[in-house]
């Protein structure tokens, strides 16, 4: 029996999604490498690269891990593993540690991480858990009680941190999920409209929540020229970037921007500008393909998976990953405001890497058990 | 779930990364020339353009302070590279050392100029313009700076802008400030920094190899900071300024029925415009070790025994608590005999058989020592606090204010370990002894009394505020007591006819602070007596209230009235000339007694003293 739950795995096993972000992690530290070479060449090259070459190893390990186990047990203890990741935002808040105005650090010995760098997976689990066994089809409402909770609550915790990319994920995440689940248009509608008018009011009372440099971003978003902080120069220095490489790209180690200093956060949220200065038009668009291979496949599974919840959740993974995706991007070619958001894959960061591994892990797993045949639900 | 929401999902995608393929093709393809010349010859700079600061306006919408050009030198940092430093602390004729420290600071960042030198005179724009070839990379900046407009007129409440402190550029509140950045220091300068300040702008800019400007590549304007429009009267504060002469002291005004500051002059003053230009170390240590101490803020942070003008408290007091009848008088015999002690009224001979009205209005010290003795200390204390005298106003000029002091038999005890003794309650009730107020604490006191018992916090800013608190005083107290301060201005014998004006009624009450030291036959102007005058006009319907305190004055009467009489018509009568009320009929300084509790050898010359030596507890 165990032998042949082996060969069926290895057999399904979903190697093209592997393949995809398993070659988006090498472009990554190919160009973390890039990014972070001392200036003139001179001087001891900063670790980043080789950090980001163990994660990656331990974030394979892990996936596989992830693949391993039938996900019908993430359904059973969904709503234990959302307790875990609400308890870990408040346990941020509590004994988190600071930094650049933001409390988002939790240490636990040697080890520091991002609670909500796992939260974002707990969620889609805990939502995807609720959505498929309520029957909304027939009543397309939810009851308060789950806005609460799987709106309202993380919402405020995450604002609180404050972490302003986890945020826009959680709403766009809650949105998509009962969007496809099917709330009724007017439930969704009168909701929009609430959110409309409530704007004036509200607007007043987020804004003196934010904190400064969160205003800045915002401010530097509606008009780069506003920009106290002196984060429109930044956005300008990006499209210097990534505008420089033109067609064919200054090469591989040929880009100036980032080296020079120039360029901030180059390693981690800017990553695309050094690597569009380098590889140009061509090696962008080559990219921009990878992504979107990751998202159709992404999609498919869903499409294919054999149960509700597993549909919810590979719908769920799928959307994180472009929404990280679209925010970074757009953020690089200044289309949208200065969120610190990571590209999925390719920015430096150990927890980004490894949650974003474990959510493929558990979009391969469902595409693994996508027959009902061999994987009862 | 719908599989067609699905499908529908990936034709989002794939619209949305079409529309980036778009944006990088124009990026790219289009304008790839133009941003691979930008990021070759790089290299931009961003500048920050500063922020015209609010302008403070008075009461009566005259403008305070004006912002003109402030200039600095700056290098930009590409251009340090075989710069000699000494050359360059010749040509700016600065230290060496220092501009060595200021290029290698280690949060200099690559691509800001670095400020060298702030402040610079016409002449030196001049010189640099001329011999900057020679630095390549070296430029004149503007900055706002501020001219104030009336020199040392309202210097202490008006304040002053200069240079951050190392404290201030490590508070978080000043983050993202460039470290030489002029902010408010002084005055309302400083409590409004935040709100006069602005926003400066930024400018993104191409420069060359040497640092000039070749293109403008992002610009955002600054922002002017809000003008503020403060409560006080610009005409007092220079009428109170002329009138001091070259007296210290400080007046404060106050709109009883708003709590505004009307005026508030703190004199010696100081010159603010030689801290906005950039004060130079000498300036600044003859500012510090000048005896006179031009920094102290007298209004807030000097306390001196209020004298006479505390028995508009006594009689307070000794009306509500009933202790007196009004017409029944009381045989000034020229003092009181207290064991072996004598304390003595001002007027030698003795008032005779005096009223209430008449008391105030003559200052009879010894009708006030019957009623202290007939209320004792913790009325008066009642009475005092409830006026707001022991405790801070709570202005806010961002310095420390003095408290003052208004003892109790509990204070003594605690403070001293002995009871409290009758003796020291006839020194309290005249205002002498261990009482100590300031003058913004007087001026209040005037301002609540006047008004009828409303208190206001005070405020600097036009409108002033809601009231806060009720005394619960009656009306009759106060109406008595108003037409004997009346009295005290107007009525033959009135201590304080200098402030007598043509133009409108006034009442007021003189007082004298002892200096210690003149009892022991020393003598000059170190050891005259200081002058205290209060005031509030017009009786019936007051709308100024004030207290002027004369440093060595001598006798209020003298010095402290006229000064306060200049303030009440400089604010009230403005169209008039103010020399028109001189030439009324009033009576010249010799032709009423000089009034001064503290005449030599009279009993209250034993306070601070005779705690030990009076054998009756109260």
């Amino acid at each position: 029996m165990i032998i042949k739950v082996d060969r069926l795995l290895i057999k399904n096993f979903d190697w093209v999604t592997f393949g995809l972000v398993l070659c988006l992690s090498l472009i990554g530290i190919v160009t973390i490498y890039s990014a972070t070479r001392p200036p003139g060449g001179v001087g001891v090259h900063p670790d980043f690269y080789s950090k980001q070459i163990v994660w990656l190893i331990i974030s394979i390990a892990v996936l596989f891990a992830m693949v391993f186990f039938d996900y019908k047990w993430l359904f059973r203890y969904a709503y234990q593993l959302y307790g875990i990741g609400l308890f870990l935002l408040v346990a941020v808040l509590v004994a988190g540690r600071s930094s650049m105005g933001a409390k988002r650090w939790l240490s636990i010995g040697f080890f520091s991480f991002q609670p909500s760098e796992f939260f974002r997976i707990l969620f889609i689990i805990g939502l995807s858990a609720y959505l498929a066994t309520s029957d909304l089809e027939s009543t397309e409402k939810m009851s308060a009680k789950s806005v609460v909770m799987f709106a309202i609550v993380p919402l405020a915790l995450l604002i609180k941190q404050p972490d302003l990319g986890t945020a826009i994920l959680m709403v766009s995440l809650f949105t998509v999920l009962s969007v496809s689940k099917g709330v009724s248009r007017k439930v969704i509608t009168v909701v929009l409209m609430i959110g409309i008018v409530s704007v004036p009011f509200l607007g007043h009372i987020v804004w003196d929540g934010l904190k400064d440099y969160q205003k800045n971003r915002l401010v530097a978003f509606m008009d780069p020229e506003v920009d106290p902080s002196g984060i429109g120069y930044h956005i300008t220095q990006s499209k210097i970037s990534i505008g420089s490489g033109g067609i064919i790209g200054k090469g591989y180690l040929r880009g100036t921007q980032g080296p020079l200093r120039f360029l901030p956060e180059k390693h981690t949220d800017f990553i695309f500008a050094v690597y569009a200065e380098e590889g140009g038009f061509v090696g962008s668009i080559f990219l921009l393909c990878i992504y979107l291979l990751l998202f159709l496949r992404g999609l498919d599974t869903a499409v294919r998976a054999k149960d509700e919840f597993g549909r919810l959740m590979a719908v769920g993974i799928t959307a994180m990953f472009f929404v990280y995706f679209c925010v970074n991007i757009g953020m690089t070619l200044s289309l949208m405001p200065v969120v610190g958001v990571p590209l999925p894959f390719v920015s430096y960061g150990g927890t980004a890497l490894l949650s974003n591994f474990i959510a493929a892990g558990i979009l391969i797993n469902i595409r693994t058990r996508r027959f009902e045949l061999f994987y009862p639900s | 779930m719908k599989l067609k929401k699905i499908h529908l999902g990936s034709y989002i995608i794939i619209a949305v990364l079409l529309f980036f393929c778009f944006k990088l093709w124009q990026l790219q393809v289009l304008e790839g020339d133009k941003y691979r010349a930008l990021s070759e010859s790089n290299r931009l700079r961003i500048v920050k353009t500063p922020a015209p600061r609010g302008i403070i306006f008075d009461r009566n919408g005259t403008p305070l302070v004006k912002d003109v050009p402030f200039f600095s030198v700056s290098i930009s940092p590409e251009t340090l590279k075989g710069l000699d430093p000494n050359a360059l602390a010749v040509f700016l004729s600065m230290d060496k050392k220092e501009i060595e420290e200021k290029l290698n600071r280690k949060d200099n960042s690559p691509f800001i100029p670095i400020k060298l030198k702030q402040g610079l005179s016409f002449q030196e724009v001049a010189h640099i313009e001329a011999g900057k070839s020679d630095f390549p990379g070296l430029f004149v900046e503007t900055d706002v700076g501020r001219e104030y407009l009336f020199g040392k007129v309202g210097a202490h409440i008006i304040g002053y802008l200069g240079k951050m402190t190392s404290a201030q550029f490590d508070n978080p509140e000043f983050r993202g400030f460039p470290p030489d950045a002029l902010i408010g220091q002084w005055g309302v300068e400083a409590v409004f920094d935040k709100e006069l300040r602005g926003t400066p702008g930024e400018k993104i800019i191409e420069v060359d190899a040497l640092g000039r400007e070749l293109r403008l590549i992002q610009q955002r304007p600054s922002i002017k900071g809000n003008n503020i429009e403060l409560s006080i009267d610009i005409n007092i504060q220079k009428a109170v300024e002329d009138g001091f002469k070259d007296k210290a002291g400080a007046l404060v005004a106050i709109k009883p029925d708003t709590g505004e500051i009307l005026a508030l002059e703190s004199l010696p003053s100081f010159d603010p415009n030689v801290f906005s230009r950039g004060i130079t170390y000498q300036e600044w240590v003859s500012l510090m070790e000048d005896k006179k101490n031009p920094m102290l803020n007298r209004a807030l942070q000097s306390q001196y025994p209020p004298g006479s003008t505390f028995k508009i408290i006594t009689a307070t007091a000794a009306l509500e608590e009933g202790v007196i009848d009004l017409d029944k008088k009381i045989n000034c015999t020229g003092g009181i005999k207290y064991g072996k002690w004598t304390f003595g009224c001002w007027k030698k001979g003795g008032h005779g058989p005096i009223d209430f009205h008449r008391a105030i209005v003559e200052s009879c010290d010894s009708y006030f020592y019957e009623v202290g003795r007939r209320l004792g200390i913790d009325k008066i204390y009642k009475y005092a606090t409830a006026l707001g005298l022991g405790r801070e106003t709570g202005l806010d000029l961002l310095i420390k204010e003095r408290r003052g002091l208004i003892p109790n038999t509990e204070w003594k005890r605690q403070k001293k370990g002995s009871p409290w003794y009758l003796g020291e309650t006839y020194n309290a009730a005249i205002g002498q002894g261990y009482v100590t107020v300031t003058p913004i604490q007087m001026a209040r006191m005037m301002a609540t009394f006047s008004n009828g018992g409303t208190i206001y916090p005070l405020s600097l800013l036009k409108g002033g505020s809601q009231p806060v608190g009720q005394l619960g005083i009656k009306p009759e107290t106060i109406q008595i007591i108003k037409e004997a301060l009346a009295g005290v201005v107007n009525e033959p014998n009135g201590t304080a006819h200098a402030a007598q004006s043509q133009a409108l009624l006034i009442g007021g009450k003189t007082g004298t602070a002892q200096v210690v030291g003149k009892q022991r036959g020393f003598s000059g102007e170190k050891y005259m007596d200081h002058a205290w005058f209060v005031a509030f006009a017009p009786v019936d319907k007051p709308e100024i209230a004030l207290s002027v305190f004369v440093e060595h004055g001598g006798h209020g009467a003298t010095t402290a009235a006229p000064i306060a009489k200049r303030a009440i018509e400089a604010y009230l009568v403005k169209p008039k000339p103010v020399e028109a009320a001189t030439a009324g009929p009033i009576k010249k300084a010799g032709d009423f007694p000089a009034p001064s509790p503290a005449s030599p050898g009279s009993g209250s010359s034993t306070h601070g003293n005779n705690e030990n030596a009076q054998g009756d507890p109260e």
